[in-house]
């Protein structure tokens, strides 16, 4: 294609939000010759404002980072920050900064985002009456909140609870005060309201609604100590030390105002279906612009307006044309949805409501007159069915008969779950990046061949998630439809996945591989699915795990009951459970280190690890650990590790619960268990979380009344927070819990799956999880129980059982023909005080050295 | 350098020092041989080195055995390659091999040609 030679367009974007960002992302992509100026008014590049809260569980600013100059400067992309756009000068066509720079334009892009409405109430203008915004408010807050002990935020909407929980975990006594009747008057009807009000109450944040401030004076007067007093009527008044104003957003559209373009009668600067404001160079995207009267304060719409403002410079020009409101979310761990017309406003429609005040869970839904369309719905308390409503409301699929049955229980006679072939192509899978079914099936079409690939071409569920596991459905569904078998065979030599395995063995009473590979296997196993049926044989059956049928299924560190390193030597880890250990302990471990010449490190486990043992020096390191009291750490298995914990109330001025007596308990009960891949554990006695339980599979914080339990948390590679389960559990539920979520976690996962792959894979997630072990909904929990009972019972320390059978001991002989000797390529350099495996160049140094 | 005596047959140990299904390591003129004793097969003693060429380590009579496609393999436990019992080629990689050597039992003895 030929092309015609012009002039480089300059291209102006004024605001650096998660707008303006996805504006320049998108241009860049267009590889246009253009010449590409962005200005933010923010000190620092764009960040992920709606994952803000985040900051508060101490996620850092750059975590938050969507970009940086770095990138910026890479790309061409000429960037300022910390220098806010004061002048629009159209008939120049440039902009001129605060601090005076000019910047002249061919098109300017107008992504200034929106500003938090402080309503103006006399004594409002305080250093302690902040706003929730950006970073720099984040840290205002932060700092104000050390000197504070209740805090208090005005407005209930979306972000104003979002922010009422991040005062709760800066420990504050979080109070909302709102104008109008309920919370989240936008998104929830009445009743929604009334649930979501008891639920957040319940989790310890005050509500006070159809309250208007008058005035903000000095507090304190009643000897309260506080700092500030709202006063809301004569004798009506609310005594605080900080307030955050989270009283809706107002548009930035003062530039476009003062340059004479139109603003819409609720602000915001007027744009078209191509993003043009009246000004045909300049765009206005995001939330200071106003779409058919309306602003769109959410992200997806203002990255489908970067899209339609960026196609405009190109040949294939799109449009927007609104967007659906529809939101999801979760607010201080409550499950909230809000679709379509929520309040039930469109005429004629009729109305299904379902409210369960003991499980506190509301939803109603709204059809068309004929009962054949979703109107809108509403959600509280469980948002299962959300992905579902969703489908039908944005694609105006026909209702089933019955409606109501989309949102009952399963139990009384609740519809299925929409599947994937009944979506049309047209049905927006993901929302954050507006990837249709339709897409999925081209991608496909064009090679794709796993979820993985379909994720990196189509970016589909690389936003916030949300849509992971209808994604999977679709996938799994377009994939099987064309033939293409999901091959989820363990390994060549079984035709199963390791829940069937699982499920055989356990069904058809099975004990050995031998067993097993004879009714439903072929050839001779291998290093796959070996292991992985021992495994399953002992978390069902928990015999010995040396013993002659299984010991030769073992990987090389369950047959040793060590780990090996590198260089064929192993490393050896006690149970230290809890992190606790006598000085006695301590002294004997200093001791067998000495003695064998081992390299002891502390492992971020609580425990120590002593490395460089032969194998023949196995038994007898083991003999003298067992004599002191020590049980193997289970280091070399797909087991529980360990347990870490912090010091809790025994000691620390903050503790609420003895951390550590609890953290043993756990060890101990769950020392032993095999299970698909290692677990971790730790338990914290506050909310300061020192031993870090949020990240490990199963995680236990102190709470006043008793325990909070987070699940399928990982560290590793893919870092994943674990997920709040449930709150304020006795010590008895907590462990019937676990004892639940560990087996059933046993049963379903696949070979080597964390518990946080396992929940990602899990249909209907956390809720789904929530459902199967606190309601029972699969009725499988007293055997579950049963399951981890009998493991607990028969729990046996390997190495003792293992130092009091010569025939065992026997297997760690380096040679079989020659008892005594050593092997000879193991050979060690000092370094720090300590031993190490020579490197390829000493080795080579110290063997001429002996020759 | 190991030097090679045409056919001479060394008793190395016993049937009862051998493990089933899995392998032990041997050490003939300060060589390491992993040995590996498959009761189900024929012939039913296998030997290989013990050194791993890729994880550069005296570990292969620790791995597990088994079979991909019917040939006979041990996996390294270090790094998974899996190496033929009966020619010593990696799976994974045909350029790498590890030296064979020939093993038979004799009543209970078990002999290794060196």
């Amino acid at each position: 294609m030929a092309t015609k030679k012009v002039a480089t367009q300059k291209i102006v974007v004024v605001g650096n939000g998660m707008v303006g960002h996805h504006y320049v992302d998108q241009l860049l992509q267009q590889r246009l010759d253009v010449e590409i100026t962005v200005i933010g008014a923010e000190p620092r590049p764009a960040y992920d404002r709606v994952h803000l809260s985040e900051f508060f569980a101490g996620k850092k600013p750059e975590e938050l980072a969507l970009t940086s100059r770095e990138f910026y400067h890479s790309h061409g992309v000429k960037a300022h920050f910390g220098d806010a756009v004061k002048t629009l000068l159209r008939e120049e066509k440039a902009v001129i900064t605060e601090s005076g720079r000019k910047f002249p334009y061919d098109k300017l892009v107008l992504a200034t985002g929106s500003y938090p409405f402080v309503p103006p109430i006399p004594g409002g203008v305080r250093d302690n009456c902040l706003t929730y915004r950006t970073i720099d408010d984040l840290g205002a807050i932060k700092s104000e909140a050390e000197k504070s002990t209740t805090g208090v935020v005005v407005g209930g909407g979306l972000l104003g609870l979002e922010c009422a929980n991040a005062l709760k975990n800066l420990g504050l006594e979080a109070h909302v005060v709102e104008f109008a009747p309920g919370l989240m008057g936008v998104q929830l009807d009445d009743g929604g309201s009334k649930m979501l009000r008891r639920k957040i109450e319940a989790l310890g944040v005050y509500v006070h609604t159809s309250k208007g401030t008058k005035e903000i004076v000095e507090g304190g007067s009643c000897g309260s100590g506080s700092r500030l007093r709202m006063v809301f009527g004569e004798n009506d008044h609310l005594e605080t030390d900080m307030i955050i104003f989270s009283a809706g957003i107002r548009p930035y559209d003062q530039l476009g105002r003062e340059a004479g373009l139109e603003i819409g009668a609720r602000g915001g600067i007027v744009v078209d279906y191509h993003c043009r404001t009246t000004d045909s160079d300049i765009f206005a995207i995001g939330e200071c612009a106003s779409f058919g009267n309306f602003i769109y304060g959410l992200v997806a719409p203002g990255y489908r307006m970067a899209e339609v403002a960026v196609s405009q410079l190109t040949d294939s020009k799109s449009i927007f044309n609104g967007a659906d409101m529809s939101t999801k979310l979760k607010l201080l761990g409550v499950d909230v949805g809000s679709i379509g017309d929520a309040h039930g406003k469109s005429e004629g429609s009729i109305s299904y409501v379902f409210s369960d005040e003991r499980e506190e869970i509301y939803k109603r839904i709204i059809v068309s007159a004929d009962g054949k369309t979703l109107l809108g719905a509403v959600l509280v308390g469980d948002c299962s069915d959300y992905d579902t409503l969703l489908q039908y409301f944005l694609n105006g699929i026909e209702l089933p008969a019955n409606p109501q049955s989309l949102i009952l229980p399963a139990t009384a006679g609740g519809a299925p779950k929409l599947g994937p072939a009944a979506l049309p192509l047209a049905a927006t899978i993901c929302s954050c990046h507006n990837v249709s079914k339709g897409s999925i099936v081209d991608a496909i079409d064009g090679g794709c061949c796993t979820l993985g690939d379909i994720k990196a071409c189509t970016k589909a569920s690389t936003g916030c998630g949300g849509c992971s596991a209808l994604l999977k459905s679709v996938v799994d569904y377009e994939l099987e439809a064309r033939g293409v078998s999901v091959d989820k065979s363990i390994c060549e030599h079984f035709p199963l996945t390791r829940q069937d395995i699982f499920t055989i063995c356990k069904v058809e009473q099975l004990r050995t591989f031998d067993a097993l590979l004879d009714k439903h296997g072929r050839g001779r196993g291998c290093e796959i699915c070996k292991p992985a049926v021992a495994s399953i044989l002992a978390s069902l059956w928990n015999d010995y795990v040396l013993k002659d049928s299984h010991a030769n299924l073992q990987d090389t560190n369950d047959r040793f009951l060590a780990n090996m390193q590198k260089d064929g030597t192993y490393s050896v880890v006690p149970r230290i459970p809890g992190g606790e250990i006598t000085p006695d302990k301590l002294i004997v471990l200093g001791q067998v280190g000495k003695k064998y010449g081992l390299y002891t490190k502390i492992t971020g486990g609580q425990r120590v690890d002593l490395f460089g043992a032969q194998m023949s020096d196995l038994p007898a390191i083991w003999r003298e650990l067992v004599e002191a009291g020590f049980e193997t750490g289970h280091a070399y298995g797909k087991a529980l590790r360990t347990v870490k914990s912090c010091v809790g109330s025994s000691w620390c001025r903050y503790g609420v619960q003895d951390s550590v007596g609890m953290a043993i308990y756990i060890e101990n009960r769950y020392k032993g268990l095999r299970s698909p891949h290692k677990l971790k554990s730790a338990v914290s006695g506050c909310t300061r979380e020192c031993a870090e339980a949020q990240s490990k599979d199963f995680g236990v914080i102190a709470t006043e009344n008793g325990w909070n339990l987070y699940l399928c948390g990982n560290g590793g590679m893919k870092p994943r927070h674990a997920d709040l389960f449930a709150t304020d559990l006795d010590d008895e539920t907590l462990i019937k819990y676990i004892d639940r979520f560990l087996m059933f976690y046993v049963r379903t996962a696949d070979r080597l799956q964390r518990t946080s792959v396992w929940l990602e894979n899990l249909e209907g997630g956390l809720d789904y999880l929530r459902e199967v072990i606190i309601d029972d909904r699969l009725g499988i929990c007293a055997e579950l129980e049963a399951q981890m009972n009998a493991v607990v019972g028969t729990y046996q320390c390997e190495w003792k059982t293992t130092i009091d059978n010569p025939e065992k001991l026997k297997r760690f002989r380096q040679f079989v023909n020659a008892p005594e000797a050593r092997d000879d390529n193991v050979i060690f350099v000092e370094e720090r005080g300590q031993l190490r495996p020579a490197n390829a160049q000493e080795r080579v140094q110290l063997i001429a050295k002996s020759a | 350098m190991k030097v090679l005596k045409a056919n001479q047959w060394q008793p190395l140990c016993t049937v009862a020092d051998l493990v089933e299904n899995a392998g032990v390591c041997a050490r003939v003129d300060g060589e390491q041989i992993a040995i590996f004793y498959l009761p189900a097969e024929n012939p039913r003693v296998y030997a290989i080195a013990n050194w791993d060429p890729v994880g550069k380590a005296n570990v292969l009579s620790r791995g597990i055995t088994g079979d991909i496609k019917g040939e006979l393999v041990v996996a390294s436990p270090l790094y998974k390659q899996h190496y033929s019992l009966r020619s010593g080629t990696c799976l994974e990689d045909a350029a790498i091999s590890v030296p064979v050597y020939e093993v038979v039992l004799d009543g209970d003895a078990v002999l290794v040609e060196v």
